[in-house]
Order: structure tokens, then C-alpha cells, then sequence
């Protein structure tokens, strides 16, 4: 390799649309999936604006209860598998796997540029599904409803998820081999970034768990169209089979969206504080033991389903238990800040917005654990808020906090720092005015997926209302920002935040081949310097 | 509408202290873990020049100390939540049976007494109510806020649901599992009177089909269907002899066991008369060839139930 090829950035690497299309660049593919995510986030965001102005008035100001029961089924589709759950790993997580561990690119370069085309295909599918219709089943897709009494285009928004999964599989796969095998001279697994070891955790928990969604979409369609009996008890199926089976891939897929958050949390507060992380093996097994036991709970959606009393206590007691390592995770992350230095940067104010979002949601998860509160608290308003704090107040949070921490690295462009700011607040705020009032509406029995509800419940649905039009103002600000610092951001350096990890040696943004000399590692991760802190051991 | 708050049941107020117990841990974890970030940002911010001090790199005794604190809160949550809800769920004895069958998108009751209603359950308090439930078509979820209480109600199956309400009043009923366009308006209400009040209320409300109890209606079905030509009249039993064919008798059957062909005995609840009537060829009795006809899609949810009261009024060796 010459010198003068090193210096040519992955961005400056060709111009054309070909050198998009046809790249293995993992840095290249990042921003493909960036630019696809991106849509797909704002398009799920416009279903759940409409939702929310529905419910402003106890009557429906849409007017139509199938167009709204068609909106937040798309809207759960759409943020569920074309946003939440590729969301981090297949931009960030892409983009800086191979940069993490000093290595050239992924294992399969061309297996992660084909990861592409299938989520496109299905993302084209999935659109294709809404446009001609949508369906009306919400993202659960429950039987028989589904399988037999939903009209609407079933079938194609199931076919988009089938092949959204494949995409899934692969990127797993394709971060499981390449962490096994591309790590730089010295870099040990304890000496991994904790980003990474989340990503580990996640992709195995991608390749165990979507095969089974992938046959249990199969079934459903093959009960639709050629009404083999699996799940409606009319034809000799059983209805509580689907669930089971859906909630084992769809349980430890909300690990999937939430571990790499983790990852990214445990990157910044360190480097924002200046200090090492607190933990870091506790921290580590944390995230293996959430993928496993993640794979033991899945019964906890089922609590008022008609299971047995043996099993609902069972995973109770095991959801209890999965509880635990996120505990562990808080009080690390606030272990780090304790005797740090700490910077309010963008990235740092984002997470310790996820910090505190996701405490709220974890714990609002400890009422539906407990099996007689769930009773009560299912299925109502109080279940959508408990898990958009994890999802939306936390992995978006995360995300959010990622893009703003790696954005001088991706783009070589530093953005306003003060919008970016004004950004997190904004964010916190409105969506604790959309979703604290939630947690009320759920305790007094509003039912989820209604299109329109009695009248006592009004003024707390206005109030989430007006926070979802500050939530989306939060929202639209980075896109406004970040755009303009691409064409208009000062020049960034390769290491603007001071942090440590490999990523940060190699220019802002990187060159094609990430490093001009293989990297070799002689330190464990976060080796902050601690400018008058005497330690002991 | 009213009563919503204190909750109307004996168990829905020991919920309400569970989750206050919930809601009080949360804010204690908020407070730490808020008061120490909020602490932290504020002394141990860049510009701050308070001295940082010696600090500790061994770990291990914070972890294993928020461990171990974590784990025994939760198990104690557990345990409450637990043996809470294995009571919410294991009806008295004594409980009054009401049937409670649910369809795109309504509540259909019908009282032992043969009154039907839709979209509202009239029951009197003070007194175990115990709710058999299925579905017609997909899954609904039959939910009592007030009672901090519900169950999905599925098709093809019975569940049962009970509860024991103390004050007299309204109260709504939701369906709380997407069951379609119409699943926001599958509501109705709960009217909970004194047992005097009830009783007045069974006397006046016959439904469309007269006053006739869900037995004599089902003894009804049980000719116009056919079942006496072979189990005979009043469900005695038939043989080659009297009916033509050898069927099992029913009376005396309900709650007794029964021996299949496959070697497993089960026992004659609401489930299996109805998995007889529906599907009889998963449930051949020990004994008897299995040529009984399935009525499946001849017969409604709500007829099944008609006909499950009756065989239960069949007492042994009665014929009623």
C-alpha cells in the first residue's frame, strides 16, 4: 500500500453513484444504512404524529378507526425493524467495528453490502405494504386475527420482515466472525471497547433468535393463504403458539435495540468524564447475561394470555433476574462520573438523558414483572409508556448520543455545538410530556390501539399530544444541523473529544483502508489522564 | 361512571398496594440514581477545581454490594406479586357462574338463569362471581379496570375469570387485545347491585328468548340437534338395543373422569363437552367406536354453553 493512497479519505474514494452502490466499504455501507434508517425513522415518526393528533379528541379527529389502527400498526413496523433494531449496528456499529478493532474492514465485505440490499428490498416491500393499504394487526401480528379476519396487505408487510431478518442474520454473523478474528495485535478481549462487546451480545442474540420469527411469519402466512391450521383453533390450531414463538424472537430482539445503546453509553461517559470506565467486566458480562436470559422471559408477555400459573410465576421470577445486570449497568455509568472531569458536550448530555430515561423505563418494567400489578397494567397506556422510556427515551437517546459522539469521525465535520445542546434538552423534555402523562392514562385503565376513549381521559391525552409536538421538534433540529455541517461545519481533527479508542488515531474521516500501519494495542480501553488524581491500587 | 378509585374488590385494593410499594421503590432508585448524576455534574464538573482525592480501582465490593441489594428488592417484589396474582386467579368454591362469550365486537352474556345481555354484566355484590369465557372469533381480553382485573378470551377454549365486588355502581369494561377496526367500541359496563336489587333485576330482564334457563334451552338444542336420538332421552346413554348405537350416557357426567381411547383419563369440565361436541375425534371415550359426528360450525359458542348447562342439570340415572 502507497502512502499517498492513505491519504485519500473514504469519502473522497469516488464519486459517483456506482462507487456508492457497488462499495465494500463498511464505512460506505454505514452511510447507505444511515441515509435508509434516517427515512425510516422520520416516515415511523409521521404515523405516530398522526396518532397523536387522533387522540387529542375522545371521538377520533381522524374519523376513520381503520386508518388509525392501520397508522400505529405501520408505525410499530416501521421503527421496530426498519429503525430500532438495525438502527445502531448497521450505521455506527459499521462504521466502527473494523475501526475499534484497528482491522481494514469487516469479515465479509461483500456479505455486509448484500445486508444492504436485502433491508432495502424488504424497506421496499415494507413501503410497498403501507402505500397500497397497510395493515391493520399492530407490529404483533397476533392469530387468528391476523391469519384469518385482517384484511389488509398481510402478507407483504410479513414477506418485507422475512427478508429484513435475513439482513439481521447476516450483519450478525458478519460482526461475531470479524470480532473473533480481526482484532489488532494486543487487543485481547478485555481490552475491547465495551461498544463492541455490546455489538457481540447483540449479533448473537440476531442470529439465534431471527429464524424463529422468520418460520413463525411463514406459518402465518401459509394459515392466510392456504388456511393450514396452525394457529386458529377453528382449523385444529392453537392461538397461544404464535405467541409463544413470536415473543421468543421479539423478547430478546428488544435486547437487540437496547444493548448497543449500552455500548455507545459506556463509550461516552468515560470519555466525557475523563476517567476510566467504572466496571468494566462487570459491565461486559452484564451485556452477555442479558443476552442469555433474554432468552428465558419471553413468557412475560403473556401473564393474562391463558398460560399456566407455574409458568407465569417462572418468568417472573426470571424477568426479575434480567433485571438485574441493566441495574448494574446504571450504577457503573454512575460510578464513572463520580471523581471525573466532566464535559456537557452534545453527546454527554444525551446520555445522561438515556441514563435517566432508561432507570425510569427499567423500573416501570419492574411493575409488570410483578405478575398481580401486570394484571392490571397490561395492555393498557401503561405498557406503551414503560417501553418507549427504554426505546425511545433510551436506545434513541443512544443513538442520538452515538451520531453526535462519531459524527466529526464520520463526516470530518464538527456541527454547532449550541444547537446540539438545545437539541438534547429538547428532546428530554418533550418526551417526558409525551410520555410521563402515559403511565397515568395506563393506571386508570386506558386501553392501548383504542382509536377513540371516554372522555375522562381526555386531558391527559392532550398533554401527551402538545410533548409529541415538542418531542418532534427535537427531533427535526439534528436534521436541520447536521446537514448544514456538512456542507458548512468547520474541519474536524481526528481526535476532537480527546477520547481514547483506535477510532480516534486514524484521521477525521477516515481513509478507505482505516489505518496506513496496523495498530498494535498495549493498554486496556478508557486510559483517561487523570490530571491530579492519585491512584491507588 | 364512577367508582373508580378506591378499587371496588377486596383484591383489586391489594394491588393497588402492591404498586404503591412499586411506585415507592422507583422513586427511591430515581432519587439515587438522579440525585448522585445531578451531584456529580455539579462537583465534579471540568471547571470545578474541588480535589478529586485518592480513588479506589478495586471495584468488586460496589458491585457485589448493588448486586446483591438489587437482587434481594426484586425477590421480594416477586414473591409479592406472585402470590397475589395465584389468588386473583383461583376462584372460591362457591362463585356464581355467569357465561360471557365475546365476538367482533361485543360482550355477549348469558346468565344461568337463561337472561342474556350485551355489552353489560349485571351482578350482585358481596358475593363470588366467576365468569366462563370464550371467544368466537379472535382473541379479545374481557378487562375491569375498576377490579384491576382482566384475561384474554380466546377461541376455542374456555377461561374463566372471577372477582368479588363490595359496593354497588358502574363500572367499565374494556376489551384490552386488538381484536379488529372495531376494538376501540368492544366496551360495555359492569352494574353491581345488592343481592335484593339482583334479584329483582333476573326477574324483569328475560332476554329475547323468554324466560327459559340456559338448561331447559339447552335440552331444547339437545333434541332439535339430535343428541338424544343417540345418547337418549335426558343423555342416559344409548345402546344397540334402545337407540340403535352404543353411546356413552351424560348424565352424571360433568366432573367425573373419563377414560379415552388414547389411555389418558381426563376429567368432564366445560372444555372437554365442548371439544366432544366440536371436535369429537380428538376425544374418543374408552369403549364406545367413534362415530359421533362433529357439530363444529353447526352450533354457536353460545348454544355449546347451552348445551354444556344442560348435561351439567343431568344428574345420574335422573331423567329430566
Amino acid at each position: 500500500m502507497t502512502h499517498s493512497a492513505a491519504q485519500i479519505s473514504y469519502l473522497e474514494d469516488g464519486h459517483t453513484l456506482r462507487s456508492w452502490l457497488l462499495t465494500t466499504d463498511h464505512k460506505r455501507i454505514a452511510i447507505l444504512y444511515l441515509v435508509a434508517i434516517t427515512f425510516f425513522f422520520f416516515a415511523g415518526g409521521f404515523a405516530a404524529f398522526l396518532m397523536r393528533y387522533n387522540l387529542i379528541s375522545s371521538h377520533g379527529l381522524l374519523g376513520s378507526a381503520e386508518t388509525y389502527n392501520r397508522l400505529f400498526s405501520m408505525h410499530g413496523i416501521l421503527m421496530v425493524w426498519f429503525f430500532l433494531v438495525p438502527a445502531v449496528p448497521v450505521t455506527l456499529g459499521n462504521f466502527l467495528t473494523p475501526l475499534m478493532l484497528g482491522a481494514r474492514d469487516l469479515a465479509f465485505p461483500r456479505l455486509n453490502l448484500l445486508s444492504w440490499y436485502l433491508f432495502m428490498v424488504a424497506g421496499f416491500v415494507a413501503l410497498y405494504a403501507v402505500l397500497a393499504g397497510g395493515v391493520d394487526t399492530g407490529w404483533t401480528f397476533y392469530t387468528p386475527l391476523t391469519s384469518l379476519y385482517s384484511k389488509g396487505h398481510v402478507v407483504a408487510a410479513i414477506i418485507a420482515i422475512f427478508i429484513a431478518g435475513f439482513s439481521s442474520i447476516a450483519t450478525g454473523l458478519n460482526f461475531i466472525v470479524t470480532i473473533h478474528k480481526l482484532r489488532a495485535p494486543g487487543m485481547g478481549w478485555y481490552r475491547m471497547p465495551v461498544f463492541l462487546w455490546s455489538l457481540y451480545a447483540t449479533s448473537v442474540i440476531l442470529v439465534l433468535a431471527t429464524p424463529v420469527l422468520a418460520m413463525t411469519l411463514l406459518l402465518v402466512a401459509f394459515e392466510r393463504i392456504f388456511g393450514i391450521g396452525v394457529f386458529d383453533p377453528a382449523i385444529g390450531g392453537d392461538p397461544l403458539l404464535f405467541q409463544h414463538l413470536f415473543w421468543f424472537y421479539s423478547h430478546p430482539a428488544v435486547y437487540v435495540m437496547i444493548l448497543p445503546g449500552f455500548g455507545v453509553i459506556s463509550e461516552i461517559v468515560p470519555a466525557f468524564s475523563r476517567k476510566e470506565l467504572f466496571g468494566y467486566k462487570f459491565i461486559v458480562w452484564a451485556s452477555i447475561a442479558i443476552a442469555v436470559i433474554g432468552f428465558l422471559v419471553w413468557g412475560h408477555h403473556m401473564f393474562v394470555a391463558g398460560t399456566s400459573l407455574f409458568s407465569a410465576i417462572v418468568f417472573s421470577l426470571l424477568s426479575y433476574m434480567v433485571a438485574v445486570p441493566s441495574a448494574i449497568k446504571v450504577f457503573n455509568w454512575v460510578g464513572t462520573m463520580h471523581k471525573g472531569y466532566i464535559h456537557f458536550d452534545s453527546p454527554m448530555l444525551y446520555a445522561i438523558g438515556f441514563i435517566g430515561l432508561f432507570t425510569t423505563g427499567g423500573l416501570t418494567g419492574l411493575f409488570v414483572a410483578a405478575l398481580a400489578a401486570d394484571v392490571h397494567l397490561t395492555q393498557t397506556y401503561f405498557v406503551v409508556a414503560h417501553f418507549h422510556y427504554v426505546m425511545v427515551g433510551g436506545m434513541v437517546s443512544a443513538y442520538f448520543a452515538g451520531l453526535h459522539f462519531w459524527w466529526p469521525k464520520i463526516t470530518g465535520r464538527l456541527y454547532p455545538e449550541m444547537w446540539g445542546r438545545a437539541a438534547a434538552i429538547t428532546i428530554f423534555v418533550g418526551f417526558n410530556l409525551t410520555f410521563f402523562p402515559q403511565f397515568v392514562l395506563g393506571y386508570l385503565g386506558m386501553p392501548r390501539r383504542y382509536f377513540a376513549y371516554p372522555q375522562q381521559f381526555e386531558a391527559l391525552n392532550l398533554l401527551s399530544s402538545a410533548g409529541a409536538v415538542v418531542l418532534a421538534m427535537g427531533y427535526l433540529l439534528p436534521l436541520g444541523y447536521f446537514t448544514w455541517s456538512l456542507l458548512y461545519g468547520e474541519r474536524a481533527s481526528a481526535n476532537p473529544w480527546g477520547a481514547t479508542g483506535l477510532e480516534w488515531t486514524t484521521p477525521s474521516p477516515p481513509p478507505t483502508e482505516n489505518f496506513a500501519v496496523t495498530p498494535i494495542v498495549t493498554q486496556a480501553p478508557y486510559q483517561y489522564e487523570q490530571p491530579e488524581a492519585v491512584i491507588h491500587e | 361512571m364512577n367508582g373508580y378509585w378506591p378499587s371496588a374488590t377486596v383484591e383489586g385494593r391489594e394491588v393497588d398496594f402492591l404498586l404503591l410499594a412499586l411506585l415507592l421503590v422507583s422513586y427511591a432508585v430515581l432519587a439515587l440514581v438522579f440525585g448522585l448524576i445531578l451531584l456529580y455534574m455539579v462537583r465534579y464538573r471540568a471547571g470545578s477545581g474541588v480535589s478529586r482525592g485518592a480513588r479506589s480501582r478495586k471495584t468488586w465490593r460496589f458491585e457485589i454490594s448493588w448486586t446483591a441489594a438489587t437482587l434481594a428488592i426484586f425477590f421480594g417484589l416477586f414473591i409479592w406479586g406472585g402470590d397475589l396474582y395465584v389468588r386473583l386467579f383461583q376462584p372460591p368454591a362457591d362463585a356464581l357462574q355467569i357465561y360471557v362469550v365475546g365476538k367482533q365486537w361485543m360482550w355477549k352474556v348469558e346468565h344461568q338463569g337463561g337472561q342474556r345481555e350485551i355489552n353489560a354484566l349485571h351482578i350482585p355484590i358481596d358475593r363470588p362471581i366467576q365468569l366462563v369465557m370464550t371467544s368466537e372469533d379472535v382473541i379479545h381480553d374481557f378487562a375491569v379496570p375498576a377490579f384491576r382485573i382482566k384475561h384474554d378470551v380466546l377461541p376455542g377454549r374456555y377461561q374463566t375469570l372471577w372477582f368479588q365486588v363490595d359496593a354497588a355502581g358502574v363500572f367499565q369494561l374494556f376489551c384490552t387485545q386488538l381484536c379488529g377496526v372495531g376494538h376501540y367500541s368492544m366496551t360495555g359496563e359492569i352494574v353491581a347491585m345488592s343481592q335484593p336489587d339482583f334479584e329483582k333485576w333476573l326477574a324483569n330482564g328475560a332476554g329475547p328468548e323468554g324466560h327459559e334457563d340456559m338448561a331447559a334451552a339447552g335440552k331444547e338444542l339437545f333434541t332439535a340437534h339430535g343428541c338424544s336420538g343417540c345418547h337418549g332421552e335426558g343423555g342416559v346413554g344409548g345402546s344397540p338395543e334402545t337407540t340403535g348405537v352404543a353411546a356413552p350416557a351424560l348424565s352424571g357426567l360433568y366432573g367425573r373422569s373419563v377414560r379415552l381411547q388414547t389411555g389418558a383419563t381426563v376429567t368432564a369440565d366445560d372444555k372437554f363437552i365442548r371439544d366432544c361436541i366440536l371436535t369429537p375425534d380428538k376425544t374418543p371415550v374408552a369403549g364406545y367406536p367413534q362415530i359421533m359426528p362433529s357439530f363444529s360450525g353447526q352450533i354457536s359458542e353460545e348454544k355449546v354453553l347451552r348445551l354444556i348447562a344442560y348435561i351439567k342439570s343431568l344428574k345420574s340415572g335422573s331423567r329430566t
